[in-house]
């Protein structure tokens, strides 16, 4: 209901009568044309913000119930629509570009939860996710420009992941580190060896660093949808991964025996022993997994997104990818709502900065890492992870 | 389970074998030996990353003699410069207690936080905050040296301990692991830096680019005659004896110390386990305010944006004192002086200054791991079992 009020206050009155919003709706070179989306801009702000107050009303008189969570959800996304429609009054906003842009920037966070949960749902925290991508995006970067081939480039990357998930599973399983010490050990590793290879290498072989970027794959019929068909079917490489990882491994780890080995492992690897699973093999397998997807998705900022390394560009965004995973309920399809979620704050910072928007430009840079707190402290209570999270299981 | 055995039986003492050797000389072997094989990897890393010694490898066939010789010529350069640049005349040891001045303070917070069972990685966060405040108390008010300075250390105190304090309340009262809010809140309190170093109260006037005001005179930190090392290390010595005494000789420390032992423990003995999680967080996030502070009255005088680097070290610090002021001290010691010789290594032996992160890095895997260290140099283990459990499960 506050959502309700205040966006009537801001947004509402905030924008004068007779202004109107235009939202295109197209990508490039699609072949069924839209014309664009004009809204008065007063009006729908002041329709939205009614529609908010109306549930909000319903909310405290009856009470939703169940569904709760989803009226909550429409009451965010209608509070969202009309900032948007606040921020882009007398002018226009491209909204496909800014759903595709959402989509983009959750693929490294949905890869990094995805990598998050092979590790956890076998009972090994790995917290080094960060460390991973940074290595496999400098990896892709340098190998994929000495052998002018992004496919090698992105092998080799993904094998750098894999060979630090190796080291962190090394490091917990076998010498019993700390779990969450052995992940910030390599964080620390992966930043100075990145900085330090980046600074003595890739700055004085400047074509070292220019791999090149995966092109973009249209698939024929499909992408000629309007509105979904470039958003969904008309992306490189990464992307088509990405979908094909987040429906894989849940129904891998959901429906088959292998993904019920590994939650058994995770849940009680006490029990999963005394059945005959050899819970350390396992927890290795999972993590070195882990580290490969680690590694694709830290391939994808150099290899699928920017087209060269610069020192700690992963900006946190691993961190992210682990509150992603908490939020997703340790769930590939959660995590992958959850990633779209911080993915979208991610690109609003962009957009709004474009649109000349009067709020500081380092209040929304704050934007994904402020969601992320809120994220985390309002789950985690009520989501639950693997039992065994984080334990050290020591075979008798 | 054993049954009762006779009491004779359980009361076999083993003598004292001629091979026992003191806990003392075990506390120090492992350190040491760590250290040293971090530098003997971080060699290794040096001699990969040189082209001209890579050359050298290339050619191993035809002239294997050049190339051990080059790589050794490499790495004692490297090694013997950062050891001049460290100790080799007056000034490059002031340049080392300068140097360790932060780390002292911040390793000790991040050490304090790990008596409470808390990983602090927030420490990069809490300086800034503590610089804020403690830079807008240095250069607005004016009074007199002896009230303005330890006010403006007061104020850095402060600014740390509020921000810290933050991740310490979303501890406590929703669960949410202090790994990724401290993290995120890290980031946050970077982007309020550049915001309010944009702002007309902190921007230096007549400059437009990001830097702030100077500190006035008064509050800044005298130092010992020509040399650049201030009373700043002082302080810190000064704050590692007060967190000593703090942690084993009062009522607080022992709070902190039963509730990192074992929260439930702890709370069915009656200490509020909550309240204990945000003292401790914003003790700690007082520390790293002071090391901030420190640097800040100290060295530069103004803040400019971005991390100050202390953050990632500080952790590094109190795994190898194993959390023991004393040990973190002299730890942040050997830290200083890796960083103080690190620009003389850069300078003589051409090697890049971020091979010390990658030292770091390496050391404190090393030290986490002494069963790694164990395994390399073939000592036998004194207890069958050795695990410093830090992690906490993921929703406590």
């Amino acid at each position: 209901m506050a959502l309700g009020f205040a966006a009537a206050w801001w947004f509402g009155f905030g924008s004068e009568s007779g202004l109107d919003s235009t939202f295109g709706l197209n990508g490039r070179g699609s072949e069924i044309e839209l014309a664009p989306l004009t809204l008065p801009s007063r009006e729908t702000s002041l329709l939205l913000a009614a529609i908010c107050v109306f549930l909000g009303a319903i909310q405290l008189t009856r009470g939703f119930g169940k569904k709760a969570n989803l009226i909550l959800g429409l009451v965010v996304g209608c509070f969202i629509f009309a900032f948007l429609i606040w921020a882009a009054r007398d002018d226009s906003l491209n909204l496909l570009g800014m759903l595709q842009s959402t989509l983009l920037r959750s693929v490294p966070i949905t890869l990094g939860a995805l990598a998050g949960l092979l590790c956890e749902r076998s009972g090994v925290i790995n917290i080094a996710i960060e460390g991973m991508m940074l290595t496999a995006a400098f990896t892709g970067a340098i190998v994929g420009s000495a052998a002018g081939s992004t496919t090698v480039g992105l092998l080799l990357a993904v094998g750098a992941g894999a060979l630090l998930g190796a080291l962190l599973a090394v490091l917990s399983i076998r010498y019993r580190v700390d779990q969450i010490v052995g992940g910030t050990v390599i964080n620390i590793l992966a930043l100075g060896l990145t900085s330090f290879l980046s600074a003595q290498i890739l700055a004085r072989y400047q074509n070292l660093n220019s791999p090149g970027r995966f092109r973009v794959i249209e698939i024929p019929l499909l992408s000629d949808i309007p509105i979904i068909g470039p958003l969904l079917f008309a992306n490189n490489l990464f992307i088509y991964l990405m979908f094909i990882l987040v429906i894989g491994i849940n129904v891998a780890l959901f429906r088959s025996r292998w993904g019920l080995r590994v939650r058994a492992v995770g849940e009680h690897p006490k029990a999963a022993d005394t059945v005959g699973i050899n819970v350390l093999r396992v927890r290795y397998r999972n993590v070195i997994l882990g580290g490969m997807t680690a590694g694709l998705a830290g391939a994808y900022f150099t290899l699928g997104s920017v087209g060269r390394f610069d020192e700690n560009m992963t900006g946190g965004r691993g961190f992210i990818a682990l509150a992603a995973m908490i939020f997703g309920r340790w769930n590939p399809i959660g995590a992958f709502g959850a990633a779209l979620v911080f993915g979208f704050a991610d690109s609003l910072q962009n957009k709004l900065a474009i649109l000349q928007v009067p709020i500081a430009s380092e209040f929304l840079l704050m934007a994904p890492y402020i969601a992320t707190i809120l994220v985390v402290a309002g789950v985690v209570g009520r989501a639950r992870p693997p039992a065994a999270d984080g334990q050290l299981y020591i075979k008798e | 389970m054993k049954t009762d055995a006779p009491p004779e039986e359980q009361q076999r003492i083993e003598p004292p074998s001629r091979k026992s050797r003191p806990l003392l000389v075990d506390a120090l072997i492992i350190p040491l030996l760590a250290l040293f094989s971090a530098l003997v990897v971080g060699g290794l890393v040096m001699i990969f990353a040189d082209s001209e010694v890579a050359r050298a490898w290339a050619s191993f066939g035809r002239n294997p003699g050049n190339a051990i010789s080059m790589s050794w010529d490499l790495v004692s350069s490297a090694y013997g410069a950062l050891f001049d640049g460290a100790f080799g005349n007056p000034t490059a040891i002031s340049e080392t207690l300068l140097s360790s001045t932060p780390l002292i303070l911040a390793g000790l917070s991040v050490a304090l936080a790990f008596r409470a069972g808390l990983f602090n990685i927030g420490a990069e966060g809490q300086m800034i905050a503590g610089m804020l405040a403690a830079s807008w108390v240095g250069f607005t008010l004016d009074l007199p040296a002896v009230i303005h300075l330890p006010l403006t250390l007061l104020a850095g105190f402060a600014g740390g301990a509020f921000w810290g304090s933050i991740a310490g309340f979303l501890k406590a009262r929703t669960g949410a692991h202090e790994v990724i809010t401290t993290i995120m809140l890290n980031f946050i309190a970077l982007n309020f830096l550049t915001f309010f170093l944009k702002t007309p109260i902190y921007q230096r006037p007549g400059r437009s680019d990001p830097l702030s005001k100077e500190v006035a005179e008064t509050a800044r930190l005298p130092s010992f005659g020509d040399y650049r090392v201030n009373w700043g290390i002082v302080l810190a010595l000064v704050m590692a004896f007060v967190i000593w005494y703090l942690i084993f000789r009062t009522t607080i420390g022992f709070r902190f110390r039963a509730v990192g032992a074992n929260p439930k423990a702890a709370a069915y003995a009656g200490m509020g386990v909550a309240g204990t999680y945000i003292m401790a967080m914003a003790f700690a996030g007082g520390l790293s305010g002071l090391a901030g502070t420190a640097n800040l009255v100290g060295v530069v005088y103004s803040m400019s944006p971005g991390f100050l680097g202390y953050g990632f070290d500080a952790i590094a610090l109190a795994l190898l004192g194993r959390t023991h002021p004393l040990g973190v001290v002299l730890a942040a010691l050997l830290f200083g002086a890796l960083r103080a010789g690190a620009l003389q290594m850069q300078g003589v032996a051409g090697v890049g200054t971020d091979i010390i992160v990658v030292i770091q890095a390496l050391i404190i895997m090393f030290v986490a791991a002494p069963a790694l260290v164990r395994e390399i140099y073939r000592i036998r283990a004194r207890s069958a079992i050795e695990t410093d459990a830090i992690t906490k499960s993921w929703a406590s």
